[in-house]
């Protein structure tokens, strides 16, 4: 969709996060929802665009920067395609550095920033808008309209000014995107490992190399929850390694501790390719890597943990940045 | 007198054909070359097993296909029917055009004609928005200037509510009354563009089908066989009736590969076991649950992604007719060219100059070929046995990576062996408790289209919210038993064989996917 928006309307400026003024009006766009109801009831294109204008009208000023609410799947590539359509800068950064399930899991919630006034939009032209007390009430209450609107919402949320941004935002995941993908590229082009090339752009930890051999998914709650099993290959022969997830790779453990949680990053990718395997594709009989990368520091504060993690997400375990637990294991 | 059922299996090196009766007992079993029209080789195939004189014309009951000619038809592009795509799911779905990431040639040979009319439904059963009967009416009269040969209807999730591609087929019907009119929710499963992807390519080849059927009527005639039922094998291991799948070509397109597990589980009854098949130029390894071929939820035709069920299997190119080269560094490969039916010219045993990987079996003394024109020790005496050990050895890792690929736990499990070149393997395999390579094991895929029992699968969305969870399993296992008379089973005999229920994540109300299998006897 980012790349028939590019195509149709032109490039989208990319500025950097310093470049943006105190006083400018800042905007994400996304979209919520269901990923069976997505692949099912595709979009129309324009529902994101939609809920921006909305807002915009709400406000009665228009948005001088579109942002990412997070750097990963669809929700990277929406706000390219919406920025593109309309013309509007994007600024280099996003509220996560990573992927998250709910609304509230946003770094600039962590500096006070408000999630509303949001817009909502669905393809078939309603709109909504939510002035909610706070941020969990934003996830509870668009979460009951996604599902109204037929279980995908497309949303224009967390409007915020130029010096919220620079104070909240993960800066540069964007381009951190362009360069580990152009990292991948060029290890194929030279015909050298991916993966290495992987772990170099990512700064991340080779945590294990197997073969997946069960996967156990259950839906609860309106999550996902499941649990891989991998048996060690090549130099982790003999070793075990377990992930938990719900919709995103939660907690890995490798051969009974902890060796890396949320909100770190747990990435598996096939292991001969380095091409990513999402959560729904994980399944019996498949050789991957599992690599772990360190999060944005932003997460890392006490309070951000509360918000993301790994008691948040119901494992009743404490949170150890991952360098540290990859030094004790002795990887 | 005995009632004969006669299976024909198509393979990309050979066609087999085999003769059972009733009770399942093989009375004859032969070979021949697949030609590139398919339909002479069947023919050939079938004189041979004629010859041998196991059986009289006038025993035979029914003839049961395993044939690719409608995945040729697609791979090569070649007769394929021009399709009127009609996508029901705007104000939604216009981002992405029906067809838009199939490879140009294809999209050119079923027409490109294509239309998104208003309509759909939520996950709920509920409308998106009211369909646009208007909207269908013009999109046919462009259809018929154009001259279409099929129509193909895909709705939002008519899974759960078929109503707007039954409403639709009605429309189009009274513009177009003798074009077949295909709808998705009959065909694949949830994934609008992988179902809508499978649904064009069935229409697409409804006519490949149709002449198919006729050519090979006329074939069966002409050697005394009239007035005989004619089945074709379907992807998922079970059959149906030649009148069945003249409307549902695109569930055989895979069926040979299912064959040979299905066979594997006639042969040797047991019913949970890895099958490693290996022919001239591929072995696929698959999975064998319950008796039948474990399933994948895609599956790629020609380049285009569908969600039709077909067998889950690794395919690899390591076969009886693979070529072993030798690199510069003298490092050894085997695959995956290979020398197809030309083995008995160009094999070093046989007096040819490409050392084949039946070859090297033979110099390891793995097998043995009653040929005369086969001289076994040929290769062993021709070639440096530091060769033969390399390509051997790396014959059976891939064997063996592949059998560990498929597995579904750490567990050592039975392998079956079958497929012409089945022969060559050892018999303790990496990963493997037991090694079986039962008696007829190089007729197996037609083994398995002659034994095949008549099946069929229903697939819905339900919110247990509204429906019972057995208000929607009765519902869905009606239409599967249904579905399995349609296909030509014995309605007395049609039992449920499978029920699915998949919770879809994300979406409240107790959102649940259920899948029927019905099977049933062949009604002769």
């Amino acid at each position: 969709m980012a790349i028939q928006a590019i195509e149709k309307y032109g490039p989208v400026e990319v500025v950097d996060p310093d470049d943006v003024a105190d006083d400018a009006f800042v905007v994400s766009v996304a979209g919520m929802g269901a990923p069976v109801v997505m692949i099912e009831k595709l979009p129309s294109g324009k529902e994101a665009g939609e809920a921006l204008l909305s807002l915009e009208r709400y406000f009665g000023r228009r948005a001088d920067y579109i942002i990412s609410i997070e750097a990963g799947g669809m929700n990277s590539t929406i706000p390219i395609a919406t920025a593109a359509r309309f013309k509007r800068p994007l600024i280099d950064g996003d509220g996560m550095g990573r992927a998250f399930p709910e609304l509230q899991m946003v770094t600039f919630h962590l500096v006070g920033v408000k999630a509303t006034p949001m817009s909502m939009a669905d393809e078939k032209g309603n709109s909504v808008i939510l002035d909610t007390v706070d941020n969990f009430w934003a996830e509870r209450i668009a979460r009951a309209i996604t599902v109204k609107f037929g279980g995908v919402a497309w949303i224009a949320i967390y409007p915020m000014s130029g010096k919220q941004f620079k104070a909240g935002a993960v800066r540069h995941s964007l381009s951190k995107e362009i360069s580990i993908g152009q990292a991948l590229r060029e290890a194929k082009a030279r015909g050298a490992n991916p993966l290495d090339a992987l772990l170099d752009a990512t700064g991340g930890f080779l945590l294990f190399k197997g073969k997946i051999v069960d996967v156990l998914r259950r839906a609860t709650g309106g999550f996902a929850r499941g649990e891989a099993r991998l048996e060690g290959l090549e130099e982790f022969k003999g070793s075990e390694l377990i992930i938990r997830f719900q919709n995103e790779n939660l907690v890995a453990i490798r051969d009974g501790t902890v060796i890396a949680s949320v909100p770190d990053l747990i990435t598996v990718v096939e292991k001969d390719s380095a091409k990513p395997i999402t959560t729904e594709r994980l399944k019996y009989g498949l050789r991957v890597a599992v690599i772990g990368i360190p999060c944005d520091p932003k997460w890392r504060t006490p309070k951000a943990l509360k918000v993301v993690g790994p008691k948040y997400f119901g494992y009743g375990i404490d949170y150890v940045p991952i360098e540290e637990a990859v030094k004790r294991m002795g990887a | 007198m005995t009632r004969v059922r006669v299976g024909i299996d198509v393979g990309s090196t050979h066609t087999d054909s085999v003769a059972v009766d009733e009770k399942g007992n093989v009375l004859a079993a032969v070979k021949a070359r697949t030609t590139p029209d398919v339909t002479t080789g069947i023919i050939k195939s079938l004189k041979k097993l004629l010859d041998t004189k196991a059986f009289a014309v006038d025993e035979v009951a029914a003839v049961m296909f395993g044939t690719t000619h409608v995945l040729n038809a697609i791979i090569q592009r070649r007769g394929l029917g021009k399709v009127g795509v009609i996508r029901i799911g705007a104000p939604a779905t216009t981002a992405i055009d029906p067809m838009l990431d199939w490879p140009a040639d294809l999209r050119e040979a079923v027409g490109n004609l294509k239309v998104i009319v208003r309509g759909g439904h939520e996950y709920t059963g509920e409308e998106i928005a009211p369909l646009d009967e208007d909207g269908v009416k013009r999109a046919v009269k462009a259809f018929a200037k154009a001259g279409v040969d099929a129509v193909a209807i895909t709705g939002v999730f008519s899974i759960v509510n078929p109503d707007h591609e039954l409403r639709a087929r009605e429309v189009v019907a009274e513009e177009l009354p003798n074009v077949p009119i295909v709808l998705s929710h009959e065909i694949g499963s949830m994934g609008l563009l992988e179902r809508e992807n499978a649904s064009i390519l069935n229409a697409a080849t409804i006519g490949v089908m149709k002449r198919t059927i006729e050519s090979l009527r006329r074939s069966l005639a002409s050697l005394g066989i009239e007035g005989v039922p004619m089945y074709f094998a379907q992807n998922d291991g079970t059959t149906a009736k030649s009148e069945f799948i003249e409307k549902y070509p695109v569930f055989t397109v895979v069926a040979p590969i299912s064959n040979s597990i299905r066979g594997a589980y006639v042969l040797t009854g047991i019913p949970d076991a890895i099958v490693v098949d290996t022919g001239g130029t591929t072995s696929n390894v698959g999975v064998l649950t319950k008796g039948y071929p474990r399933e994948a939820l895609e599956v790629e035709i020609g380049g285009v992604r569908t969600n039709i069920r077909s067998p889950d299997v690794v395919a690899v190119g390591v076969a009886g007719g693979s070529i072993v080269s030798v690199g510069p560094d003298g490092s050894v490969k085997v695959g995956p060219v290979s020398v197809g039916y030309e083995l008995i010219e160009k094999g070093i045993a046989w007096g040819g100059d490409v050392l084949t990987a039946t070859d090297v079996a033979l110099a390891k003394g793995m097998m043995k070929i009653e040929d005369p024109r086969c001289d076994p020790e040929k290769p062993a005496k021709l070639v440096p046995k530091e060769v033969i050990d390399a390509a051997y050895d790396y014959m059976v890792r891939a064997i063996e990576e592949a059998i560990d690929k498929v597995k579904t736990s750490a567990e050592p499990a039975t392998v079956i062996l079958v497929g012409g070149g089945s022969l060559m393997w050892p018999r303790k395999l990496k990963g493997a408790k037991e090694v079986i390579r039962p008696e007829y094991a190089q007729s197996a895929n037609a083994l398995g289209a002659a034994t095949a029992l008549v099946g069929s699968v229903v697939e819905k969305a339900f919110s247990y919210d509204h429906v019972t969870r057995e208000e929607a399993i009765r519902i869905t296992s009606d239409e599967a038993k249904q579905k399995a008379v349609e296909a030509g089973a014995d309605p007395a005999s049609i039992e449920v064989a499978e029920v699915e229920e998949i919770a879809l994540p994300y979406l409240p109300g107790n959102a649940v996917k259920v899948r029927v299998k019905a099977i049933g006897k062949l009604k002769l």
